[in-house]
């Protein structure tokens, strides 16, 4: 992925570090490593902070895809990872506020060892309160040409690396769970076709709508929640200790999917597109009525049932996924109301 | 080389999940009553049982809003039947 635009001193210190070799200059990174410990305590909201969750998704991204021009071996420079755990410490406890404010009155939360069923049952409880039309309603019904190109923008960031964040807990785990994983990634991979790889999906209906499909090719044009959402996941998948927390989120992913989609899918057939480009919502309304039922089930209730102390951690990715989507959700329909643009700054017009 | 296999006792599975679809894996073909194969895009199915899925045979996740309940006995509780 090509380096984004600096958004204020971290990212801006991040990227000129990232120039040049590792090691090479350590009092720049030092200088870096004390500019953050000195910002974070008076940055407001980390979640909604451009700054930090930029940084947060390029020290990620060296895990991923790499940074254009960026030396390889940066990924594992212990004083880079020191930077990525300052920056990630205050973020998992901004996720961790959200989750417990969006997981309402407490006795959802169950006492007691769960089997694989009772911790599917608890997961499709919250998902189901999640159930307003919201954004995929608009979609369906209301939606503009070029509130579809935003929305395919914002979707992106993720959808164009769609399944990776969840793949690095597959080592992770064992037995029933690792084989769940495994089984839903697979046809998130497209089942051994890279055409129909769910991000090669995506990445034919942004074509469709004449749009950029190179990775990461919009980053600098959303807002720090749109960033916040993606870096929420590696963080889950990356930290082996939060492997409940990544095995909660795909469930509640999959769970929330297979209805909007459809909703997404009427809404660009609305405008006319065709198959070509409908194809990927398509796709997640048959494939996500199979995921949900075997990431409730057999991923996070066979991971419960194994490690049952995992529980509450998997119930926290389950609810941080709803509230940080609600807060995306919340930025985009609120700008579109004002009959504004809700990216960093406006498209051109569709050619 | 060829050995006869000792194939496992199954082949496969079937889950009927609970207030939701049933989830098919292993070899099988799925194919109308005339014998034609069902368009198919992955190895594991999930098959509608609520009636309410708009891409029958395979579930899309409607039953939840019709708020489809299985019958107790189809899915017994692993407590019951100690
Ligand atoms: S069983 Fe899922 S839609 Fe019918
Ligand atoms: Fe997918
Ligand atoms: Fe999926």
């Amino acid at each position: 992925m090509k380096i984004p635009e600096p958004r204020g001193p971290i990212s801006d210190g991040l990227f000129g570090l990232l120039a040049g070799e590792p090691g090479a200059d350590p009092t720049a990174q030092d200088t870096l490593h004390r500019l953050v410990t000195g910002t974070l305590p008076v940055v407001g909201d980390v979640i909604e902070d451009g700054d930090v969750q930029l940084a947060l998704f390029c020290l990620y991204e060296l895990h991923y895809g790499g940074l254009d021009g960026v030396d390889d071996r940066w990924e594992w420079n212990p004083g880079l990872i020191a930077l990525r755990q300052l920056l990630e410490e205050p973020f998992e406890q901004a996720l961790r506020s959200a989750a417990r404010l969006s997981a309402g009155p407490p006795g959802l939360a169950p006492a007691g060892d769960l089997d694989s069923d009772a911790v599917a049952e608890v997961l499709f409880g919250l998902a189901a309160r999640d159930s307003g039309p919201g954004m995929s309603g608009h979609v369906a019904k209301k939606a503009t040409l070029q509130q579809l190109r935003e929305f395919l923008i914002h979707k992106s960031i993720y959808q164009l690396k769609e399944a990776d964040p969840h793949t690095w807990a597959i080592p992770r785990l064992a037995g029933r769970a690792k084989a769940a994983l495994v089984e839903i990634q697979a046809d998130e991979y497209g089942g051994g076709r890279p055409d129909r790889m769910h991000s090669a999906l995506f990445a034919r209906t942004m074509r469709g709508l004449g749009l950029d499909d190179s990775y990461g090719g919009y980053v600098d044009a959303v807002p720090a929640i749109s960033l916040a959402s993606v870096n929420m996941m590696s963080l889950f998948g990356l930290n082996r200790r939060l492997r409940g927390a990544i095995a909660g989120h795909l469930a509640i992913y999959e769970m929330t999917s297979s209805r909007p989609n459809q909703l997404y899918g009427n809404g660009f057939r609305r405008h006319g597109f065709d198959a070509g480009v409908t194809g990927y919502f398509d796709e997640h309304v048959e494939a996500d009525a199979v995921h949900e039922q075997i990431a409730g089930r057999d991923l996070a209730g066979g991971l419960v049932e194994a490690e049952p102390a995992l529980l509450p951690d998997v119930l926290f990715g389950a609810t941080a996924v709803l509230a940080i989507d609600a807060r995306l959700t919340m930025h985009i329909m609120g700008a579109w109301e004002n009959g504004s643009s809700s990216l960093r700054s406006p498209l051109p017009a569709a050619a | 080389m060829t050995q006869v296999q000792q194939e496992p006792a199954a082949d496969g599975s079937i889950v009927l999940c609970p207030d939701g679809p049933i989830l098919v894996r292993g070899n099988f073909e799925l194919v109308t009553p005339s014998g034609d194969p069902v368009p198919r895009q992955r190895k594991t199915v999930a098959l509608c049982r609520c009636g309410a899925s708009a891409i029958k045979p395979y579930c899309d996740g409607t039953h939840k809003m019709v708020r489809f309940r299985t019958e107790a006995d189809a899915t017994p509780s692993k407590k019951e039947t100690v």
